[in-house]
C-alpha cells in the first residue's frame, strides 16, 4: 500500500480545485513556488473538509508534482482514470496518483513518454479535440475507442495499482489492510455477521481462548 | 546448522525447501542422512512477512522470467506469470492456504475409473490410497491438520457463514471449516490462529504449517542439515556410468558453485523441476535427464479452478479471518451425470482490495467493474478447485527465445483447457452462484482462474518406464539416484489441494531413500 504523498498547505492555495466536479483549474502558483517544486506540472486539488479521507492527509489541499508530462497531460490522464474506473467516492487525489505513476514511467523512458503523449493526442482527437472539455459521454466513447491499444493497456494496468493500493482507497472501500499489529480479527469481528443463521458447532467450533 | 564441503559426495542434495523438499530434508536428517538443501530464494521469517498483498507478493513470489502459450485465459491476462508460487525458504508453504485433504481412492485409478477420455493422457497411479494411508496419517500429525488427531476444526469466519447458509439451503450436506494445517488450538510450539486474514502473505503468527519454521529448524537441530538459501541450481551433472554426481548452482553473489552428491532430489515445483531436468541435457542424455519416455514436462496440470464472488445487501467483510477455512465437499465425487469426469471442491477465499482489483476480472474496466469494488465490504467469495485432465500437449518446455537472469532458457508453460475442464468449471460456477443466491446474493460474478498455485504432473509417476518419469517412490526410471520429490510426481491431479499429498509422498520417499542407501542400491 502507498501512503498518499500529499503536500502541506504551505505549498498550495485553497482556491485551486473543486473535487466535486473533478475539474482541475489553472494553477495560480507564484514562480518561486514553481521553481521550488521544479517539475513540469503540478496537479492540485482539495479534499472535502471533514471527510474521513481528510483525516489521512496533513491538509485538505493536495498537490502532485509531475516530472515529464505537462499539467494538461496529467489532468487528461487523471480524467481518463475516472472514465476507466468511475468511483464517485474516490477523490481526485487518488486519480492524481495514476497521473503521477504514469509520469514516473514517462520520466524513465523516452518510448514510454512518447506513447503517453501520442495516446493523449489520440484521446483528444477521439473526444472531438479536447478530452478535458468533452462531455462525459464523449469522454467515455473516446476511452472506449482506444481499447486494445498499448497506451490504453498501460493506463488501465497502471490504474489497478495506482488507484486500488493506497490508504485513501482502502478507506473508501472499507478495507483496513494490515491486521497483524492489531492482533488480527480473533477478537475483532471475524465472525460478527448477524444477518444469517450461525453454523452448527460441529461445522464451526468455537474459537479457542485458553 | 552443519556445514558440508562442496566435494563431499556422501550428501544427498535436495533442490527446493517447500512442501516436498523441506519435508524430505527433515525426514532424511532424522534418519541420520546428511542433506544439503539448495533453495533459490532468500530466507524470511514470521517477523519479516508483510500484511500487504503487493509488497508480500514481491517478497515471496517466483518472478523469474517465464512465458506462456496456449488457449487458456491466463496466457492473455498474465502472460509472464503462469503460476503464483514462491521463491523463498519454505517455498510455496509460505503462501499456501492450509487446506489439507487426502486424495480419494478412485482418484488414484483415474484411467480405470474414468475410462479413456479423448485428448486426455490419463493413467492410474502406481500406488494406491491404501498404501499411502499410514503416510497420510503421519503427514496430518506433522502438519497438525484440523479434524484429524483430535484437533478441533477452526472457527468459521463471516465468509464461511455465508457459504454455510447457502450450502444448507441448497441441500449440500458436507460443509464445514475444513481440514486445515492451521492450528485451531496451540500445538507443537506454535500458537493458534489469530484470524489475521493474510494466509497467502506468509503467516505472521506461525499458526499455519510451513516448512520454514517446522521441518527446516527440526532438520537443522539434527546436525545433519545444511540449508543454502539464494542458491539457484542450473544443472544436475552425471558421471560416466550415467548416475547423477552433483549439481551446479549460482550462489547469492551470482558465483557458480558445484556440490557433489550421492543422490539428488528435485523439488522445485512443477515448472522448475522439469525445466531443470531439461536444462541438464548432456551427450549421454540429449533430451534431458530422466527423459527416455519423453514425458518430462508433459501432462502439466494446474487444477480446474475459478472463483465466484457474490454481493449482498449487508456487510460480510470476508477479508477477516482464515482465508480458506470453509469447504463444501458434495461435488468432489466422480459422477458423470454432471457431464464430466472427476470432481471439485468449493472453498472459501477472499482477496484484499489491491488483489481484488487485479484478479476479479483481469483486463476489465468501466462502471460494472467499479460497482464490484464499491461493494467490497458486502462481498463473499469462494474458490473452485477440481481435477483437470492430463494432456501430453500441456507442457513445460525450454523457451530458447527468452532467457532468465543467468542467460538460461526460460520455461514456457503451454496449456489448453480440456473439454472436461471446461464442463467442470461451468458446472462449478453455476453451483457456486446457486450457493450464494440461496444465501440472498443480489449479484454474482464468475472470476477466471488466478495464476496457478497448484502445478502438477510434469514428471509423473508410472508403473511402466515408457509412460512416465518416476516410479512409485519418486525415483526416476532412468537414473537410480535421481528423485523427484514434489507435485511433479502426480500421475493425475485429483480434486484436492495437493500439499498434504506432496508431504505424504515426501515422508514415504525418505523411507525408501534410506533403505536404498543402506542396501547400497544407490
Amino acid at each position: 500500500m502507498k501512503v498518499i504523498p500529499i503536500a502541506t498547505a504551505a505549498t498550495v492555495f485553497s482556491s485551486s480545485c473543486n473535487d466535486e466536479s473533478g475539474e482541475v483549474p489553472k494553477l495560480d502558483l507564484p514562480l518561486t513556488r514553481r521553481s521550488l517544486l521544479g517539475g513540469s506540472g503540478v496537479l492540485i486539488g482539495t479534499l472535502v473538509a471533514g471527510s474521513p479521507l481528510a483525516l489521512l492527509a496533513p491538509s485538505t489541499v493536495w498537490a502532485v508534482e509531475l516530472k515529464t508530462l505537462s499539467k494538461t497531460e496529467g489532468a487528461t490522464l487523471l480524467q481518463m482514470g475516472r472514465v476507466l474506473f468511475p468511483h464517485k467516492k474516490l477523490p481526485d487525489a487518488v486519480y492524481a496518483l495514476l497521473a503521477k505513476d504514469l509520469d514516473a514511467d514517462a520520466a524513465k523512458s523516452a518510448d514510454s513518454a512518447k506513447m503517453m503523449r501520442d495516446g493523449i493526442a489520440s484521446l483528444n482527437k477521439a473526444a472531438g479535440g479536447d478530452f478535458l472539455k468533452a462531455k462525459p459521454a464523449q469522454r467515455a466513447a473516446a476511452v472506449k475507442s482506444l481499447e486494445g491499444q498499448p497506451f490504453f493497456a498501460a493506463v488501465r494496468g497502471k490504474a489497478i495499482t495506482s488507484l486500488y493500493d493506497n490508504d485513501m482507497a482502502y478507506k473508501v472501500f472499507g478495507y483496513p489492510g494490515s491486521a497483524w499489529e492489531k492482533g488480527g480479527y480473533i477478537t475483532r469481528g471475524f465472525q460478527d455477521l448477524k444477518w444469517l443463521p450461525s453454523p452448527t458447532l460441529e461445522a464451526s467450533p468455537k474459537p479457542y481462548f485458553g | 546448522m552443519a556445514k558440508f564441503d562442496n566435494n563431499d559426495d556422501a550428501v544427498v542434495v535436495v533442490i527446493g525447501s517447500g512442501a516436498g523438499g523441506g519435508t524430505l530434508s527433515n525426514e532424511l536428517c532424522q534418519k541420520g542422512i546428511k542433506v544439503v538443501c539448495l533453495e533459490a530464494g532468500a530466507q524470511q521469517s514470521n517477523a519479516s512477512f508483510i500484511n500487504d498483498e503487493w509488497k508480500s507478493f514481491v517478497q515471496l513470489a517466483w518472478l523469474d522470467k517465464r512465458t506462456t502459450s496456449g488457449t487458456f485465459r491466463l496466457a492473455k491476462d498474465f502472460a509472464g506469470l503462469p503460476a503464483w508460487i514462491c521463491k523463498t525458504v519454505g517455498g510455496t508453504t509460505t503462501h499456501w492456504a492450509g487446506a489439507s485433504l487426502r486424495l480419494e481412492d478412485h482418484e488414484f485409478k483415474a484411467r480405470t475409473v474414468y475410462g479413456a477420455i479423448d485428448g486426455a493422457n490419463l493413467l492410474d497411479w502406481p500406488v494406491t490410497l491404501q498404501e499411502l494411508e499410514p503416510y497420510y496419517a503421519k503427514a496430518e500429525d506433522k502438519m497438525g491438520v484440523t479434524r484429524t488427531n483430535g484437533i478441533p476444526g477452526l472457527p468459521g469466519n463471516n465468509n464461511f457463514k455465508v457459504m454455510y447458509a447457502g450450502a444448507k439451503k441448497l441441500g449440500y450436506k458436507d460443509c464445514h471449516t475444513g481440514n486445515m494445517a492451521i492450528n485451531s488450538v496451540p500445538r507443537h510450539d506454535r500458537g493458534r490462529c489469530m484470524q489475521l486474514g493474510f494466509c497467502f502473505q506468509g503467516c505472521k503468527s506461525g499458526a499455519k504449517w510451513s516448512t520454514l519454521y517446522t521441518e527446516i529448524p527440526k532438520a537443522e537441530a539434527t546436525g545433519n542439515f545444511e540449508l543454502r538459501p539464494q542458491s539457484h541450481v542450473t544443472k544436475i551433472e552425471h558421471n560416466d556410468a550415467g548416475k547423477v554426481s552433483g549439481v551446479v548452482y549460482m550462489d547469492k553473489d551470482g558465483k557458480e558453485q558445484r556440490q557433489k552428491a550421492r543422490a539428488v532430489c528435485v523439488a522445485g515445483n512443477s515448472i522448475e523441476t522439469p525445466r531443470l531436468l531439461l536444462l541438464s541435457a548432456s551427450a549421454k542424455y540429449p533430451d534431458g535427464l530422466a527423459n527416455s519416455s519423453g514425458q518430462v514436462g508433459r501432462n502439466y496440470m494446474r487444477h480446474m479452478t475459478g472463483s465466484v464472488y457474490a454481493a449482498f445487501k449487508q456487510p460480510v467483510n470476508m477479508y477477516r479471518g482464515t482465508t480458506m477455512a470453509g469447504i463444501i465437499r458434495d461435488e468432489a465425487r466422480h459422477d458423470t451425470k454432471r457431464g464430466f469426469a472427476g470432481g471439485y471442491e468449493m472453498e472459501t477465499l477472499s482477496l484484499g482490495v489491491p488483489f481484488m482489483a487485479a484478479f476479479l476480472d483481469p483486463g476489465a474496466w468501466g462502471p460494472e467493474f467499479a460497482w464490484w469494488m464499491d461493494n467490497y465490504t458486502n462481498l463473499a467469495g469462494m474458490w473452485l478447485v477440481g481435477e483437470d485432465m492430463p494432456r501430453e500437449s500441456n507442457r513445460v518446455t525450454l523457451n530458447k527465445d527468452a532467457k532468465d537472469q543467468y542467460g538460461l532458457p526460460a520455461p514456457n508453460v503451454h496449456f489448453d483447457d480440456h473439454p472436461n475442464d471446461i464442463a467442470m468449471r461451468n458446472h462449478a460456477f453455476a453451483q457456486g452462484e446457486k450457493v450464494y443466491q440461496a444465501a440472498g446474493a443480489i449479484k454474482t460474478f464468475r472470476t477466471p482462474p488466478y495464476p496457478s498455485t497448484h502445478n502438477l504432473g510434469t514428471c509423473r509417476m508410472s508403473a511402466q518406464a515408457k509412460d512416465g518419469v518416476v516410479n512409485k517412490w519418486g525415483q526416476s526410471h532412468d537414473i537410480a539416484n535421481l528423485f523427484v520429490s514434489d507435485g511433479s510426481q502426480f500421475t493425475s491431479g485429483g480434486a484436492e489441494n495437493p500439499t498434504l499429498t506432496i508431504v505424504t509422498l515426501a515422508i514415504r520417499q525418505a523411507d525408501y531413500i534410506a533403505q536404498q542407501m543402506t542396501s547400497k542400491a544407490i
